[in-house]
């Protein structure tokens, strides 16, 4: 049994083999993971039972169940209206210069993805960006690159 | 400070919830409702149906499995409360969703929380956990589970939620059924947003008297605002209801507003020259709580712009007005911005808007015309010019 396929087997013991289980065991594997790779889904559909084009359908509605592959820690800055408006462009280049990577990429040391996101719920306190479940607020082009080179420090 | 803003403190007071509960669960499940019903409370995460009622509806509904939801999606740009409560009262959450399951006759829960908020599960499942063995001491068998989404605005939308918990794509489903009758796995639902299950548990600790003579005739009682854009004293106040814009701007704005947006993206944009005669409540412009306000430094073509690339990618693509209704309105006020089309190109547009909001299947489709429709009206040389 492939390492996958040992994840995606606790998992299903953990959440059930019912449909309701399917997005706490996509989200489980997107945790470890952080994508969905064909073999993944594969080994998801078999457990439950179900397609494996019906996995793929329900992952690729979510925005946060990326189907390619992605790096160990993904940057999300959020986007929307007053993020905007309180500099997240900035904040993004500052991240593309540090990262050496345009807006939707990885790192080629696998170690990070950056992305936009819709509004992430932290309008008073834009820009804010997620990086995996941790919260940012009031970013500044320069406390985002500190942040990031903490993460960097890391293996 | 202007006395026309009056501030409230129910949602975040401290109460001693479990008191209020064992007084709750001592009266009949019609009782708890009736209040509920008496106090005018309205649905806080926009659409605003009377909560009472949606308890009626699950209550009488035969069947003895029945659930109750707790809708903690909150993605409406502008918004973010829910966090706040979450965050700081969850205890009294799970309360009004204990109460909210006493009275529909549910013995089972659930937390849906968007996946940007999961830093906040391990605080949440630890009060859940606590809650858990103080429902035992009060025997009543009720339980509580969190349901996690995966960055979908859509569903926010009750059916497209119950769409998600099931393991499906969230796309909205046909009504009726309403979830009353038929929510999720088919059994009667009461789901309520985070805020309204608080107040519900507050109307059961002092009675509906209290709420319902703050407020207006239409909006009773008070809601937590999200407060953010071009003002200095961003953040979350809780109001009562039924105050002017004008009012509103007074106390939060920088002397310098030129526009606010009331009920976040799929809300209506508001101009300065209208502030005095608009009403903060469901008889004027109703909010989740979203407040944007924008000063004169601002372009509304880029918020707009903003606005439909939010709806383009948000729109699940179900269904045709939506899918390609948001899509057409975002390229159209390009292709007049850049004077591709002439400018009464936006006349058509409106018309388009039109059909979405009577085609299109969920709220999403239907209020993505708000703010175009308001901002175009509004601000009609910005887009073009």
């Amino acid at each position: 049994m492939t390492n996958i396929e040992e994840l995606v087997k606790q998992q299903t013991e953990a959440h059930g083999k019912t449909r309701e289980s399917l997005m706490p065991i996509l989200q489980a594997v997107i945790k470890s993971e952080r994508f969905l790779s064909e073999d993944a889904m594969v080994a998801i559909a078999r457990e439950l039972d179900i397609s494996t084009a019906d996995v793929y359908g329900t992952a690729s509605f979510y925005t946060f169940m990326d189907t390619r592959p992605k790096g160990k820690n993904i940057i999300r800055v959020c986007k929307t209206i007053t993020c905007h408006m309180k500099g997240k462009d900035a904040v993004i280049g500052a991240l593309e210069d540090l990262l050496k990577i345009k807006l939707g990429e990885n790192t080629s040391d696998g170690k990070f993805s950056l992305l936009q996101a819709n509004c992430l719920g932290w309008c008073h306190k834009g820009p804010v960006m997620l990086i995996n479940d941790e919260v940012y607020p009031e970013v500044t082009p320069e406390s985002a690159v500190e942040i990031i080179q903490k993460y960097l420090k890391e293996k | 400070m202007d006395n026309k803003i009056k501030k409230v403190d129910l949602i975040f007071e401290k109460v001693d919830y479990l008191n209020i509960l064992d007084r709750a669960f001592k009266r009949s499940q019609d009782e708890i409702i009736l209040d509920v019903i008496d106090s005018g409370l309205r649905g806080r995460g926009g659409a605003g149906f009377p909560t009472g009622l949606k308890w009626k509806f699950a209550k009488n509904e035969d069947g003895d499995q029945k659930y109750v939801i707790c809708n903690a999606d909150e993605g409406e740009p502008g918004t973010f409360k829910d966090r706040e409560i979450l965050t700081q009262v969850p205890e009294k959450v799970l309360a009004g969703m204990a109460l909210c399951g006493k009275a529909t006759g549910a013995n089972e829960g659930f937390i849906y929380l968007r996946g940007e908020y999961n830093f906040l599960l391990p605080q949440l499942n630890a009060v859940i956990d606590k809650f858990h063995k103080e429902m035992k001491k009060l025997n009543f068998d009720f339980t509580i589970k969190i349901k996690s989404g995966s960055g979908a605005y859509v569903c926010g939308e009750e059916t497209a939620l119950m769409e998600s918990m099931e393991g499906h794509r969230g796309e909205p489903r046909n009504k009726p059924p309403f979830p009353t009758t038929s929510g999720y796995l088919g059994k009667p639902t009461s789901i309520n947003n985070v805020e309204t299950l608080v107040f519900a548990l507050m109307i059961a600790n002092e009675g509906p008297t209290k709420f319902k003579e703050m407020g207006t005739f239409d909006s009773r009682g008070s809601k937590v605002f999200s407060v953010s854009g071009d003002t200095p004293k961003a953040g979350i106040y809780e109001l009562e209801l039924g105050m002017s814009l004008e009012d509103f701007v007074n106390e939060f704005g920088d002397g310098d507003t030129k526009a606010v947006q009331i009920g976040g993206a799929s809300g209506f944009c508001v101009a300065r020259k209208h502030f005095k005669e608009t009403v903060i409540g469901f008889e004027g412009i109703p909010t989740g709580g979203s407040m944007m306000l924008f000063n004169s430094t601002r372009s509304m073509y880029n918020i707009l712009t903003d606005y439909l690339e939010f709806f383009e990618e948000e729109s699940c693509g179900q269904c045709t007005p939506c899918r390609v209704g948001c899509q057409q309105l975002l390229k159209g006020i390009d292709a007049v911005k850049k004077g591709i089309k002439p400018p009464y190109y936006l006349d058509e547009l409106q018309k388009l808007s039109e059909t979405m909001r009577l085609a299109s299947k969920c709220g999403l489709g239907q209020s993505a015309p708000n703010p175009f429709n308001s901002i175009i009206n509004n601000f009609r040389e910005e887009i073009i010019y």
